[in-house]
């Protein structure tokens, strides 16, 4: 049996599937029609839904594979790597695609491993090779310096993660037909002896950064913790989140799931405000796949400036207070 | 308790300077330190030991120079070092590397738990731990931001994932990645650092952890690299000045605009 087809997984929260599912469409859609190959989806979950795998196929996958078993009902690596292996052995995939969340880069490895598959990081880009089927994934490497294209050329499936909010949903077209197809796992591919035990949701922020569509970051030169309230108003106005540099998390002014950058999160919101931030490389390898960049600086020779698609050259204290001021105005006069 | 941690030798990436002919990264005169992200697995590491007592194994895989990580490691109060260098390693991608660590591991004695950093600030994929889970068929637990030793022989972790933390038991042994949150590297001591000087540290090849030849290096390895780019830097963006009172309200207004433009604002 050959390899064929072209896979997404998607991912689900507590109560059906996360958007990020329809992003992978998105990708998994442009790479099957490439190639003429079939796009099917995976939901690995428990109480999963009919309306989710006809949400799927909306959104242009034209088959589901659903797993359905308590034993996948929060995430642990050896079910859902199980389940994962499982499909992947019974059907399998040219292409499998995940989100590079915390649950895509723990199992992906995992079944890669274990498949001998090769597995490309956190991929910006995903093109395929309509004769061949050979997937071209590029990444950046090396802290944002470089972009790396990688190939798989022997091993099956290939296998990569995409960053989150780098391609937009897949648009719902309710006249779209698939199947949808319920796959049983054997329960000892799926055993464990971990135990999950609870989930403590972060409330210190209504959006997480990697999910915000616009976040006003602060740097070194915030210079202390309360000085991110000014930034935290011009975020709630403009409906984002508040993040970080490294410095201004080692100081302990903001928690690290706000730092930015190699060592924290990458984000991709619509808007990135960077205030009183230098752009060192390490900064903008979390910020590449930004949609707009506004930096505020002193310096006019600061590197984020090189990145920005608005520079204002100036003092933020000075700055930030007459936007906030001016931008309140304006929305009240809307 | 005997705790295995993998570490990398990497580049120090903070001032890299790139070869704007071919894209690639100056080499020369660049230093090589521990991978940043795993000297917090080198202190979850030694926390735990202060706790419960036992021995922790350091172990990389590199060049002959990567040596000197695992010395620093042994500097922090790591117990022993093994480096895994062999012409067979080279070129491997994180498969054959998650590969040939396992098969080191398998050959020490009696491992409790193995901690490795989130990810390495080179190749920065992070796939390396859960792939040394998978080969040895053990749990892993990713993201880990805290630990705590538990009932039944097991150990607690919370795990930082979207929107919160996850709360998971699991038995020993396991895998663990950890993440900065989880404690605050130490320095080296002045002891640890005479320790670091003379303590032998064994050298295994291929042979040493009965590696298959040709799950190795890169011939062992199912991707390639086949081209490198350099990123778009530049987005060449406008400039604006304010550093008087006119120039502020210019630069403030044209901020307005700008996310009116393109529609990062609404107005309610
Ligand atoms: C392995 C490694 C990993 C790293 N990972 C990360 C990471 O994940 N995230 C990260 O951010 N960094 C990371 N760094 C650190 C990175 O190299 C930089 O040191 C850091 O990004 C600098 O933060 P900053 O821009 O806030 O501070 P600085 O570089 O000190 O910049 C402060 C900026 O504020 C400007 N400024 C000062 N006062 C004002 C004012 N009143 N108004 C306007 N502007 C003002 C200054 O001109 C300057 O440009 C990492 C480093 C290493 C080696
Ligand atoms: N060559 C290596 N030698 C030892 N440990 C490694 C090596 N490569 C990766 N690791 C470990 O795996 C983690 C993740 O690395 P990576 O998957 O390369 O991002 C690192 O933080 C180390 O703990």
């Amino acid at each position: 049996m050959t390899w064929k087809d072209i896979w997404t997984l998607s991912e689900r929260k507590a109560n059906g599937l996360h958007p990020v599912s329809y992003e992978l469409l998105t990708r998994g859609r442009a790479l099957a029609d490439k190639r003429g190959a079939r796009l099917c989806a995976v939901v690995l979950g428990s109480g999963v839904t009919e309306a989710e795998g006809k949400e799927l196929i909306a959104r242009g996958a034209d088959r589901v594979y659903v797993v359905d078993d308590p034993a996948l009902a929060s995430f642990r690596v050896r079910p859902h790597a199980g389940a994962l292996k499982h499909l992947v052995e019974t059907y399998r995939p040219e292409v499998m695609i995940a989100a590079a969340t915390t649950t895509g880069r723990t199992v992906m490895p995992y079944v890669a491993m274990q498949v001998y598959a090769g597995l490309t990081a956190d991929c910006t880009g995903l093109d395929i090779d309509p004769d061949t089927g050979d997937l071209l994934q590029t990444r950046p490497a090396i802290g944002g310096n470089i972009m790396a294209t990688i190939r798989t050329p022997v091993a099956r499936p290939q296998m990569a993660t995409v960053r989150p909010r780098s391609t937009p949903e897949a648009a719902r077209d309710p006249s779209r037909t698939g199947e949808i197809e319920t796959v049983q796992v054997p329960p000892e591919a799926m055993a464990t002896p971990v135990r999950h035990e609870s989930f403590e949701p972060d409330t210190s922020q209504e959006v997480a950064i990697e999910e915000a569509d616009v976040i006003v970051a602060g740097g070194h030169a915030l210079a202390k913790e309360e000085n991110f309230g000014l930034l935290q108003e011009l975020a709630t106005l403009l409906g984002g989140s508040v993040g970080a540099s490294r410095p201004a998390v080692d100081r302990g002014w903001q928690p690290y799931p706000r730092q930015v950058g190699l060592s924290g999160k990458t984000v991709a919101p619509d808007l990135y405000v960077a205030c009183g931030i230098s752009g060192a490389i390490q900064h903008l390898a979390g910020i590449q796949t930004a949609k707009n960049i506004i930096a505020i600086n002193s310096d006019p020779d600061a590197q984020i400036f090189s990145v920005a698609d608005l520079g204002i050259e100036g003092n933020l204290f000075e700055v930030i207070p007459v936007v906030l001021e001016k931008l309140k105005k304006e929305m009240e006069s809307a | 308790m005997h705790i295995i941690v993998p570490i990398k030798q990497v580049p120090e990436t903070s001032n890299v300077k790139m070869d704007p002919e071919t894209g690639t990264m100056i080499r020369t005169g660049v230093e090589s330190i521990v991978n940043p992200l795993d000297l917090y697995a080198i202190e979850a590491a030694l926390r735990l030991r202060e706790q419960l007592g036992g021995r922790i194994t350091t172990l990389s895989m590199g060049p002959a120079k990567a040596e000197k990580a695992l010395r620093e490691a042994v500097a922090m109060g790591c117990d022993e070092g093994i480096l895994l260098s062999d012409r067979a390693f080279a070129g491997s991608d994180t498969w054959s590397t998650a590969y040939a660590l396992a098969q080191a591991i398998r050959k020490l004695d009696a491992v409790d738990l193995i901690i490795c950093g989130e990810r390495a600030t080179d190749g920065d994929t992070g796939q390396v731990g859960p792939g040394i889970a998978a080969a040895l068929d053990l749990p892993v637990l990713t993201y880990v931001c805290h630990l705590q030793p538990a009932e039944d022989d097991g150990i607690r972790v919370r795990r930082l994932v979207e929107g919160g933390e996850d709360v998971l038991w699991s038995p020993l042994p396991a895998v663990l990645t950890v993440v900065k949150e989880i404690a605050y590297p130490r320095l080296p001591t002045l002891r640890g650092k005479q320790k670091a000087k003379t303590l032998d540290l064994p050298t295994w090849g291929a042979k040493d952890i009965d590696a298959k030849a040709e799950l190795l290096g890169l011939k062992g390895s199912p991707t390639r690299v086949v081209k490198i780019d350099k990123p778009r830097v530049s987005r060449q963006g406008e400039r604006i000045r304010a550093t008087d009172p006119e120039g502020i309200e210019r630069a403030a207004e044209r901020m307005i605009e700008f996310l009116r433009q393109r529609q990062l604002v609404s107005a309610q």
